[in-house]
């Protein structure tokens, strides 16, 4: 179920209609039940997959957390009996049965999603290197579909896994609420991947009708739809024309090719997001917001803190931060600190870290070549801007320009363009491609065909290039009103008159303008696939 | 506290870490900032601080992360 087809459309305003009207008490199990319809939509056999990840993280996460009660009760019981060194066997025994349990969890779910997203990932490889060594048997691929949403419940699910463990907070002790944690249907498709201690409390929380939160949240979706079906997919028949063939869209429609696909991803995932906040808002349930206007970022490390939030949040916090204050990591900065010297020794080990955490990012995205290279060249930019530091600061202390306007304005088109040519590798079939497209851009000197009429043959008119050009332009505008608070805020202030106007004016503008016509089709979300 | 403070003021010599009680709020330590001040107060302090403790409470002060470093001491 498409979230821009009109089952979806009919299947959320039943939800909005029932959710308010039965007794509030129900309102979870209700949600429950959506979710479980919608996942059924999605194919009625992967159902198996998300229930395998909720039963196991509910077993796994009840049995850590009882031996957190089980020590608490024998230490209090033994309080003054036994000696710090017996306190301290006592806690490694338990520790290291509750790390057991989280162990078992994890390998059975990042086990299962390595199966499914990855085994025909690594069965191509190694059938390459089975016929470059000259062997004539090759391994038959897997047919496995991918279930909706796997790399994201699954990576949800872990997070809470891992924080019970970590005791940040007892597990949930109701299956069926674990359950409508693990599969909230608005957050499936492609996000935000929320934090058990963000999203309970609003989850299970019985909700009165509150018609604020209810407009505002379909004001957002609204303006998710506008982003996803006016911009994104008309934008896409564009992006696919210039990416399929790169053999002829070489130079200047490269450029043109990896702009817009990061007008389109933008729009699309934005829009997506938005269309699942809004959802929750109108249900009363907040989510967190997954996008901090990223392309008015100043430096790439900044952008990735603006970007897909939750994504970047979860790597940091469950894999960058314990590989980097792992035992053995911390022995080997002391060694190199020592072997290599102060300054490149406390460094290397920072960057090994990043690596590991770029390329586990690059691979979350999609099982290919390109999705690792995609995740080594942000590695390599953030390792680089690290090391340029020192001339950064020098720069800064000759020329008194960082507060510049002109300044800030390269910092930004600098970060669009270096993350704009960075995204290529999701774009182009493989590697070698993505580099030739890449390089063309510099070695092929078209650029005076953009002008004589050949951006009309990509797929849109001069008329989709005005509505994505008005597109621009609003999704700019909107982005600098909310630096100064939330532009549905602003809006509610207005007149009657003038708020009535926009949103008829943009509900005609995404039923008229919206991309369903000749020639494309409401497309599915570019996450949806990751 | 008079170590850590060298440590903080080596990596940011113009942030007055006695007194900023946003250091992570404010974003002047990032990640890597952070991952340096672990692995010098391992060097410094014999403390090994675990990922659980990477929270902005215990870093977004030198007083907080002193505070996490004696109570990990007190606990080793």
């Amino acid at each position: 179920m498409l979230f821009t087809s009109y089952e979806f459309i009919a299947f959320l305003l039943i939800l909005f209609l029932v959710y308010y009207l039965i007794p509030k008490r129900f309102q979870w199990m209700l949600l429950l039940a959506a979710n479980y319809i919608f996942y059924f939509f999605s194919g009625p056999k992967f159902l198996i997959y998300i229930l395998t990840t909720t039963v196991s993280a509910y077993i796994a996460g009840n049995r850590i957390h009882s031996l957190h009660e089980e020590q608490a009760a024998y230490l209090a019981e033994n309080k003054g009996r036994l000696s710090r060194e017996d306190r301290k066997e006592y806690k490694a025994a338990i520790k290291s049965r509750q790390w057991k349990w989280l162990l078992y969890c994890l390998l059975l779910n990042f086990g299962i999603l390595a199966v499914i997203k990855y085994a025909n990932f690594g069965i191509a490889n190694v059938n390459y290197l089975l016929q470059a060594f000259g062997s004539g048997s090759q391994i038959s691929f897997l047919k496995l579909a991918l279930p909706m949403g796997i790399s994201f419940y699954t990576f949800q699910t872990m997070g809470y896994m891992i924080d019970v463990y970590r005791g940040k907070y007892p597990p949930e002790k109701n299956i069926f609420k674990l359950a409508l944690f693990v599969s909230f249907f608005p957050q499936l498709v492609q996000g935000p991947i929320s934090r058990f201690d963000d999203l309970s409390e609003t989850l299970y929380k019985e909700h009165d009708f509150d018609y604020r939160n209810v407009s505002f949240g379909l004001q957002r979706i609204l303006w998710g739809f506008f982003k996803k079906v006016v911009l994104a997919d008309r934008m896409l028949v564009a992006v696919k024309t210039l990416i399929q063939d790169p053999e002829t869209y070489q130079g200047a429609f490269a450029l043109v090719g990896m702009l817009f696909y990061a007008f389109q991803l933008y729009a699309d995932f934005t829009g997506g997001i938005d269309i699942t906040i809004g959802i929750g808002q109108v249900l009363g349930i907040k989510l967190k917001e997954n996008f901090n206007r990223p392309y008015f970022s100043k430096n790439i490390t900044e952008y990735w803190r603006r970007w897909h939030i939750s994504l970047g949040s979860w790597f940091r916090e469950y894999l960058f931060y314990p590989i980097s204050v792992w035992k053995p990591m911390l022995n080997f900065t002391k060694w190199c600190r020592k072997t290599l010297g102060e300054a490149i020794g406390r460094r290397i080990p920072i960057y090994i870290s990043s690596i590991v955490v770029w390329a586990a990012t690059g691979i979350w995205h999609g099982a290919s070549w390109n999705f690792f290279m995609w995740g080594m060249a942000n590695c390599f930019v953030i390792i680089l801007s690290q090391e340029l530091q020192p001339f950064y600061t020098w720069f800064h202390n000759k020329f008194d320009v960082k507060h510049k306007f002109g300044f800030r304005l390269f910092q930004v088109v600098r970060t669009v363009l270096l993350m704009s040519s960075i995204r290529m590798f999701d774009c182009y079939v493989d590697v070698p491609t993505t580099f030739r497209a890449f390089w063309s851009m510099f070695t092929v000197f078209n650029y005076h065909e953009l002008f004589n009429g050949s951006l009309l043959n990509l797929g849109l008119s001069l008329a989709d290039y005005l509505v994505l050009l008005m597109g621009l332009v609003v999704l700019v505008t909107v982005s600098l009103i909310q630096r100064t608070g939330s532009v549905r805020a602003k809006l509610a202030a207005k007149p009657h008159m003038v708020r009535y106007a926009l949103y008829y004016g943009m509900i005609i503008v995404i039923i008229v303008l919206g991309a369903y016509g000749v020639g494309y089709d409401s497309s599915q979300f570019i996450y949806n696939q990751f | 506290m008079e170590a850590l403070l060298e440590i903080l003021e080596e990596l940011h010599p113009d942030v007055d870490f006695e007194n900023c009680e946003t250091l992570i709020d404010d974003k002047i330590l990032d990640s890597f900032d952070i991952i340096t001040v672990i692995s010098e107060i391992n060097a410094e302090y014999d403390i090994a601080i675990p990922a659980e403790e990477i929270i902005p409470e215990n870093f977004n002060s030198a007083k907080a992360l002193y505070a996490l470093i004696t109570r990990l001491s007190d606990d080793e």
